[in-house]
């Protein structure tokens, strides 16, 4: 009989392995394009800075990058303070656990690609939000902010990533030793000073689980700026398929990709050490 | 701890934001004209039945199945290994190894996408369906690990060590005991890799070269205002699937379980 160590290692070995290989592989491969140039339809492969240096000092790029970053981070915060009240519901209050929660997940597994669509046709010009609004007369004229601008991409990443949200919040609720709970009112606490004391502390590990959840692959969303972005809207993600597509610039292409890797994994750092110290402060 | 609750209420609310969207998809693909918009022109179902006829459409669902199959397939034994080891042993590394295996969940589409286009062309993988089964199967792992571990969960290592004592082979075991108590997971982790892998969109788009999956079908579609009744149709009828699916691999994976989430 081989050792506990090594059947472990052995059974679990295809998935880190491979895993593991169209990580670093994919990662090797795009550092070594973002050295080389493109010239015209060969990949020239002598090592140069140039499209870092061409990426840094483009205002496309720094605009684009920054707006991914904005939106991302709006839609996080969005989205994780309208679930917290559903998690604490459902996790606290509901009777039916199993339901709601299966009620919330049901359309995360329908096609992220129709949940966007059906946003571009409900914001529309000529949408069903307008002939709505217009057909009960409460406006005289459609409305023209809804579709092709940063409110809509926002809208429709704030609903089509809710269930992630109140996924990580609900179990670290559901954690919580509800003596605690009744400790804090026996102490005197009110419902509301005892949410901010207790509960919101003791939940923070949930709330930064969440965040990261959806800001991460927010920020490098492709589908939602393209279809409901306009040219308002547009992010890093569609910059970066233009140089794989259009442009053929795949050493540009390849640096963005990692340039938005390295500013995604920044912001995410910053965000955890902030929000584990605050935590602490709080208790 | 019955009032009057304002908390019931705003998550009732948050219910219909959820599915309202999505709805309007099935609504108006019933709808017999080609503007979706209110007010309702007058019902059809002649959009579904143009569907049929479509012969790049049905190709594109093939490419699905297939690509859906080979991923689920290869993500769920994977995944019913690993899971195994998760559970079950204690080894070097296995903290690390349990977290690079839910690091797919977390990149963003568009850098798996582009980085794997790059790795492929590189290892000499055109674009194609078999480089669009290996990046699904990359994607829907961490789906399958964690149906896995939650089936293993409730396994008791009893069971196998009875069988070894009355004289069961390894290969014996695992067909007798093992596979027969977890196998509504393993049915549960197919059916939600199969969706994962139905659905996603961006790595295909990267990776599927002159073979689209469905989902790619459909994102060339979108453009055309002339095609929007037929897309809406297709489209609902994907999301029905999709749903169907889930709620089959929800039945499954209940079975596998004993908790309740």
């Amino acid at each position: 009989m081989r050792s506990e160590a090594t059947k472990g290692l052995t059974l679990s070995a295809p998935a880190t392995l491979y895993v593991g290989f169209l990580v670093a592989a994919p990662l090797a491969i795009l550092v070594a394009y973002s050295l080389w140039t493109q010239t015209y339809v060969s990949v020239d492969r002598t090592p140069t800075l140039a499209n870092y240096r061409e990426a840094f000092t483009d205002p496309l790029v720094r605009h684009l990058m920054i707006r991914s970053i904005l939106i991302a981070a709006t839609v996080t915060i969005a989205t994780v303070a309208l679930a917290y009240p559903i998690a604490y519901f459902i996790a606290l209050r509901a009777e039916r656990k199993t339901l709601w929660l299966l009620l919330i997940t049901i359309p995360f597994w329908s096609s992220y690609l129709l949940r966007v669509f059906a946003w571009k046709l409900i914001l529309g010009f000529n949408g069903v939000m307008n002939s709505a609004l217009l057909g009960l007369g409460l406006i005289d004229e459609p409305l023209t902010f809804l579709l092709y601008n940063e409110f809509a991409v926002v809208l429709t990443l704030a609903h089509a990533w809710a269930p992630f949200a109140i996924l990580p919040i609900y179990v670290s609720i559901q954690k919580i030793d509800l003596s605690l709970l009744e400790a804090a009112t026996d102490l005197g606490n009110g419902p509301v000073q005892r949410f901010l004391r207790v509960t919101l502390p003791l939940t923070i590990p949930g709330i930064i689980a969440a965040c990261l959840i959806i800001f991460i692959p927010t920020v490098g969303d492709y589908v939602t700026p393209s279809l409901v972005g306009g040219s308002d809207g547009k992010m890093i993600a569609n910059l970066i398929q233009v140089q794989f597509g259009a442009a053929n610039n795949w050493p540009l292409g390849a640096t963005l990709s990692l340039l938005a890797m390295m500013s995604v994994g920044f912001v995410a750092i910053l965000f955890v050490l902030s929000s584990t110290s605050l935590g602490r402060r709080i208790r | 701890m019955k009032r009057p609750n304002g908390l019931a209420v705003y998550a009732f609310l948050y219910l219909v934001f959820l599915y309202l969207p999505v709805l309007f998809l099935p609504l108006f693909s019933f709808n017999d004209g080609t503007i979706v918009a209110f007010p309702i022109k007058g019902w059809t179902l002649e959009w579904y039945r143009q569907l049929a006829g479509q012969e790049t459409l049905i190709q594109a669902l093939m490419n699905s199945f297939l690509v859906g199959f080979v991923a689920s397939l290869l993500a769920t034994s994977m995944g019913l290994f690993a899971a195994r080891a998760y559970v079950r042993y204690r080894f070097r590394g296995k903290k690390a190894s349990e977290g690079l295996v839910m690091l797919p969940l977390v990149i963003p589409g568009i850098i798996v996408a582009s980085s794997m286009l790059v790795l492929f062309i590189s290892i000499g993988i055109k674009p194609s369906l078999t480089a669009v089964a290996l990046g699904h199967t990359f994607l829907a792992l961490p789906f399958s690990v964690s149906i896995m571990k939650s089936a293993f969960d409730d396994f008791d290592p009893s069971l196998e060590e009875a069988a070894f004592d009355l004289g069961s082979g390894v290969i014996e075991t695992f067909r007798r005991v093992t596979l027969p108590i977890v196998a509504p997971g393993i049915v549960a982790s197919l059916l939600v890799t199969f969706t994962v892998s139905f659905d996603e969109f961006v790595l295909a788009f990267f990776l599927s070269g002159n073979q689209p999956t469905l989902p790619v079908y459909i994102w060339s579609q979108i453009r055309f205002p002339a095609k929007l009744p037929n897309t809406l149709a297709l489209g609902s009828l994907l999301l029905l699937a999709s749903v169907a699916l889930l709620v089959v691999a929800e039945y499954f994976r209940r079975r596998s379980t004993k908790s309740t989430i």
